[in-house]
């Protein structure tokens, strides 16, 4: 007999799974598919089968647990924190935004990395060799937890695009890569922040991907000019959206 | 009365790209910026536990290896908890171990290693127990959305063979490519698990990956 379709036993729940309660499911359509021919390397590198999709488990609905003593004073900072013998060239932006699960509720202590080319569109990284310049002060990374209301905030120079082989002429907008780990292994979520108004977004193959417009629009960070430093930087909104835990209505009994 | 609570769409995923370690592994990238780092060193010399290295590679659909791939796991302690709250299983918490680490495959050889301790029996919620598993989740160029799939331990015969997880791949023969095979190298126990992205023409076996 195959355990397939079955759900839990009703009854059967055991009260430390509903204590936290599950997630939704993940609305694939929200997503890009694994497989999209026009950016090039998903072809050799997306599974040929189904995924297989199975009720969550304790090891699905809880995740790790980070503690601000793991990160350093300016770890957020990535104006100054590979700064040796001066500040890095570029623009200075502040970005900031809430970190919310699908119903809302702000993710406290989530995990946020970034990463980022420099003004000049290039990496810091081994394996980049785009002959725009390096800049010596800076590294292009860095991280920080949500606070009690899922906000999280870090300071750095805008990065430039950036040409790749893709098809010859291709060219990535300027963006910035995010990593969050939330409060379960099912909101392990990489994606990339795009800025308002740039004109290389509708041609990118990577944002392509994306199904659907209202999705491409909600990784485009928008300029908050509320919140922009005087005389100093200028700063750009970006929300995050987590998979959400549902509530239990009802007894399952 | 129930209550229909207003629903927001996840935010959409993207690749990692190719440079994924300056943000999660930047001393692999090759500079040093944090003072703490996260690695792929799990243990401390009091956790509890049996000690095992993972180790193994990632292909792609032409049996290539991907050498820019970053992995991290995830994983019960050696009495079958996980170290977060929403664990209220009756089994001791081990204070030295954490559960979690990343690490890069290695650029030139493609190989990836973590060291760490078998995982306990995990409880499932239709009240059986799952066979000691690590969770792992693959981020590269060419991957639009991580990739979760699970390490078994191929000597884990009795416990793998009631696994609701294992179970539910309805193809038997797919079962297989999860589960881990056991060496033993200058006394040390390591399992090798290699992932095959894509079946590739000369009929290697794509690696489950799941809809967690």
């Amino acid at each position: 007999m195959s355990d397939i379709l079955l759900p839990p036993a009703s009854g059967a729940l055991s009260p430390d799974l509903t204590a936290h309660g599950y997630f939704g499911q993940r609305n694939s359509e929200a997503h890009p598919p694994a497989l999209t021919p026009g950016y090039k390397t998903s072809v050799l590198r997306s599974p040929r089968n189904a995924l297989i999709s199975n009720f969550a488990t304790l090891s699905e609905i809880t995740g790790p647990v980070f503690t601000p003593a793991e990160l350093g004073p300016k770890d957020n900072d990535l104006i100054t924190n590979f700064a040796k013998d001066g500040l890095p060239i570029g623009e200075r932006i502040v970005v900031h935004g809430f970190v919310r699960d699908e119903f809302g509720r702000p993710v406290k202590g989530a995990l946020v990395e970034v990463w980022q080319a420099n003004a000049s569109g290039r990496y810091r990284h081994k394996k980049d060799q785009y002959l725009g310049s390096l800049d010596p002060n800076f590294g292009g990374c860095g991280r920080m937890l949500t606070d009690e209301n899922g906000h999280y905030v870090y300071r750095t120079i805008k990065p430039g695009p950036y040409p790749w082989r893709n098809r010859i002429n291709e060219w990535r907008p300027a963006h910035i890569h995010y990593s969050i780990s939330g409060d379960g292994w099912v909101q392990r979520l990489i994606t990339q922040l795009y800025f308002e108004g740039d004109p290389l977004i509708p041609h990118c193959p990577i944002i392509k991907t994306i199904p659907s417009e209202s999705q491409i629009r909600s990784l485009i960070a928008q300029l908050d000019r509320e919140q922009a430093v005087p005389m100093d930087s200028l700063c750009y909104r970006f929300d995050i959206t987590l998979r959400g835990r549902r509530a239990t209505w009802f007894e399952n009994k | 009365m129930t209550t229909l609570l207003t629903q927001f769409n996840e935010t959409p995923s993207q690749t990692g790209g190719p440079y994924v370690h300056i943000g999660l592994a930047p001393r692999q990238a090759g500079f040093e910026i944090f003072e703490n780092n996260f690695g792929n060193v799990l243990v401390q010399p009091e956790t509890q536990g049996e000690r095992i290295r993972i180790e193994g590679c990632v292909y792609d659909g032409t049996g290539s290896l991907l050498r820019d791939v970053l992995i991290e796991v995830w994983q019960a302690n050696a009495a079958g908890k996980y170290a977060h709250p929403a664990d209220r299983q009756n089994k001791p918490l081990d204070p030295a171990f954490r559960g979690w680490g990343r690490t890069g495959a290695d650029f030139d050889t493609g190989v990836y290693t973590f060291e760490t301790i078998k995982p306990g029996k995990v409880s499932h919620p239709d009240g059986r127990e799952q066979a000691p598993h690590i969770c792992l989740v693959l981020f590269a160029r060419g991957i639009n959305i991580g990739l979760h799939t699970r390490l078994y331990f191929e000597d884990e015969t009795d416990a793998n063979a009631k696994d609701p997880v294992l179970n539910g791949i309805e193809w038997v023969v797919r079962r297989d490519t999860l589960k881990a095979r056991r060496e033993v190298r200058d006394g040390e126990v390591v399992y090798r698990f290699d992932i095959r992205i894509q079946d590739t023409p000369d009929g290697g076996k794509e690696t489950v990956f799941f809809d967690i």
